[in-house]
């Protein structure tokens, strides 16, 4: 019987558990589920494996593989579009800072603009519940209008259909959107060394929606973040040419979105705990809670890695920017530990930080 | 963010890391298990223990209210979770708990009205606005929790709320202490005493840690520099050869508990002669059922519930996980047949568990963990 063991001495068994557990973790994701539950829809693992196992077996073709948010589609010309479509099921479905119409444009769009398109047309296809007060409709319709012409889209075609009462929960929006990815446009690889830039503060979006539902008895003033981030990207792209790298860290949050970094690189990604911007009420609100600000969902915020030459040129432009004006470099691209994201604590020790997993939030978008 | 920022402050740690180095006697392995799966959080989630000195070791303990629920009450949960008409509500971590047929999440996509709640209140409100539903409430934690079902269960009495009902599995931290004390596979110097129970209980239940076993305990926060501090209190008492009963956490904890809270849950439950705990097998007297002038609100008593007992899956060693005998990547299937996404055993559910708090923040080799904070 074991009586007494040195776990955290080195050379000791867990390095090698911590291997054959990385190798595990990067085999592809099984479904092994029969039925589909809520963590399907969590963007996690969950997610990823029916995505593959599903979707991707059946309709596999070279742009669906790269899963990126975006596809990016060359024309016979040689010029390239980028095509995203996205669903919101979001509820309630106003909340401080927006509603699902500003979401169904900003979701789309941002996802374009990451993808290094600049979008240009968007449909929309309505699935609404009978019985559903066709002044509210006006009321998101014309948010979807408001935040179109903001963000320079047209909404050029669309779709809507009426189920029965009960079949669907008010109303559901999808849309699909096209930009168009300027000549010459290319992102190098991530490499050691490179920085990440955050736009501005952590899990503003998903905070407000979740007070907003109240049934959390937790009363606090928290805004939505929904915002179109094109711009803000395009002002990125001219100040540093040389970005390696774009996500808007949406479901999962900005944790989930530097995993899918360090998995596509290999590399590791290490954030300064101290350096991650969180409104102090979201910070109380997900304290309170148990759930970590990285996990939780942002609309109008921009993940960016960039070299370390042109670091201070894009952060700048960016805190120039409106929607920038809190960005600032919260971690940066190491060799080691590979495919991992770690988190220095303000605290002063390290821990992992991992995909979501039981999204304790769903239909946040 | 104000009475938080003040309990994660870097220097006063690096004061209180320095002071640990020295109290560690340099030839000797110390080894301490945090009780409360809030500790194991806290430790994983701020990097604690590769801050500690290599000679200074903490095993984890059985204060996970989630990870202690055997697999025979999942798979009541679930039984009672498809009858009719019942609305089933629990907290959110107990929806992903395996049983021997799916978890409470899979029954809820199989058709099974199954919800997650803040509190037993939150149930109990859905009770009176679905008057024609059956409202059974899971509850479970240890004394810290337990209040709030009493509460609840007073609420809905003085209501007259006929529809609602609660699935009691509520338990209690000193007989797993002692369970632990007196098994012979552990070295243990002293014990991180749990927090927020004791904020009912009071410290008096904890005397026979030393008294009777000769180790020091103290009762400890959940804020990262509360285990540091703590941490240096129980090496303080093992150099000066005390031997007590010490409070940290005196800013919550009071040395007589709760008085109110007590003499409501005196009223309200009554002990079981024994309870079924993951891993540790029956525990005689270490668990509340509801006292008999509450019994039409025991869904145990309401509904004919199969109440069978199922053995944990063979290649689960949660038990001895809960018992601090091994870390959690010690077990035969950590990170491999159970992840958080496929969880076999309760320890991968819990935010509070050890194995998910491992998995989650801790996964990482001490020297990496090193290499990464120098920058």
């Amino acid at each position: 019987m074991r009586s007494d063991y040195l776990s955290s001495g080195p050379g000791f068994a867990e390095g090698e558990v911590i291997e054959r557990i990385e190798a595990f973790r990067r085999r592809r994701p099984r479904l092994r589920d029969e039925l589909v539950t809520l963590a399907h829809g969590a963007g996690g693992k969950s997610s990823a494996a029916l995505v593959d196992a599903v979707f991707v077996e059946a309709f596999r073709n070279e742009a669906l593989e790269e899963l990126g948010d975006g596809a990016v589609l060359a024309l016979p010309s040689g010029e390239r579009l980028a095509l995203s479509t996205d669903s919101f099921v979001v509820q309630p479905l106003r909340f401080p800072g927006g509603s699902i119409g500003h979401l169904a444009v900003h979701g789309t769009v941002n996802d374009l603009a990451c993808s290094g398109a600049v979008p240009r047309w968007l449909s929309a296809a309505f699935v609404l519940e009978e019985g559903f007060p066709v002044a509210e409709l006006k009321e998101i319709v014309a948010d979807m209008a408001a935040a179109a012409a903001a963000a320079g889209v047209q909404i050029v075609t669309g779709d809507t259909k009426v189920v029965p009462r009960g079949a669907a929960d008010g109303l559901f929006v999808t849309t699909a959107g096209v930009g168009v990815i300027p000549a010459g446009r290319t992102f190098p690889a991530v490499r050691t060394g490179d920085r990440l830039i955050l736009s501005g503060t952590m899990g503003d979006h998903g905070t407000a929606v979740m007070l907003a539902r109240g049934d959390l008895a937790i009363e606090a003033d928290v805004d939505s973040d929904t915002a179109a981030v094109s711009d803000l990207v395009e002002t990125l792209l001219a100040a540093a040419p040389g970005t390696r790298w774009l996500r808007d860290p949406t479901r999962g949050g900005v944790g989930t979105t530097c995993n899918e970094l360090a998995q596509a690189t290999g590399l590791g990604v290490v954030l300064d705990e101290a350096a991650l911007p969180v409104r102090p009420v979201v910070n109380g609100a997900c304290e309170m809670l148990g759930i970590d600000p990285l996990h939780v969902a942002n609309e109008g915020k921009v993940v960016a890695v960039v070299g370390p030459d042109e670091v201070d040129d894009g952060l700048a432009a960016m805190r120039a920017h409106p929607l920038g004006r809190d960005a600032v470099v919260v971690g940066e691209i190491t060799e080691q530990p590979g495919s991992t994201v770690v988190l220095r604590t303000a605290f002063g020790g390290t821990r992992i930080v991992d995909m979501l997993v039981g999204d304790p939030l769903p239909r946040i978008c | 963010m104000r009475f938080v920022d003040e309990f994660r402050d870097p220097a006063a740690a690096r004061t209180l890391l320095g002071a640990i180095e020295r109290l560690a006697a340099p030839d000797r392995h110390h080894k301490f298990m945090e009780v409360c799966g809030g500790h194991t959080h806290t430790i994983y989630r701020h990097g604690i223990e590769h801050l500690l000195p290599a000679n200074v070791e903490l095993v984890h303990g059985p204060g996970c209210p989630v990870c202690v629920i055997p697999m025979g009450r999942v798979d009541d949960a679930m039984w009672l979770a498809e009858q009719p008409d019942v609305i089933f509500t629990c907290f959110g971590d107990m929806m992903r708990v395996p049983g021997s047929n799916g978890s409470l999440l899979e029954a809820k996509a199989r058709g099974a009205d199954v919800r997650f709640v803040y509190s037993p209140l939150d149930a109990l409100a859905l009770a009176t606005r679905n008057p024609d539903r059956q409202v059974v409430f899971f509850a479970l934690g240890f004394e810290t929790t337990a209040p709030s079902t009493a509460v609840t269960l007073v609420r809905a009495r003085e209501l007259g709320v006929a529809n609602f009902s609660v699935f009691c599995n509520h338990v209690t931290i000193v007989p797993p202490l002692k369970a632990i004390l007196d098994s012979p596979d552990l070295r243990l110097d002293g014990f991180l005493g749990p927090g927020h129970v004791s904020t009912v209980v009071g410290n008096r239940p904890y005397r026979f840690v030393p008294e009777v076993y000769g180790k020091p305990i103290v009762v400890a926060g959940f804020e990262p520099l509360d285990i540091l501090a703590s941490v240096a209190m129980l090496l303080t008492q093992l150099r000066e050869g005390r031997c007590e009963v010490e409070n940290q956490y005196s800013r919550i904890v009071r040395d007589e508990g709760n008085p109110a809270a007590l003499a409501l849950m005196g009223q309200v439950f009554a002990l079981r002669p024994h309870f079924e705990w993951r891993g540790l097998g029956f525990i005689s007297q270490s668990a509340l059922r509801l006292h008999d002038d509450f019994a039409e609100f025991d869904a145990e008593q309401r509904f004919a519930m199969p109440g069978v007992r199922v053995a944990d899956p063979k290649a689960c060693q949660c038990g001895e996980v809960l018992k601090g005998v091994l870390k959690p990547w010690e077990c035969k299937v950590f990170g491999t047949a159970c992840t958080p996404e496929t969880p076999i055993g309760t320890c991968m559910v819990s935010p509070e568990g050890a194995c998910a708090a491992y998995y989650n923040f801790g996964r990482m080799h001490r020297d990496a963990a090193h290499l990464v904070a120098r920058g």
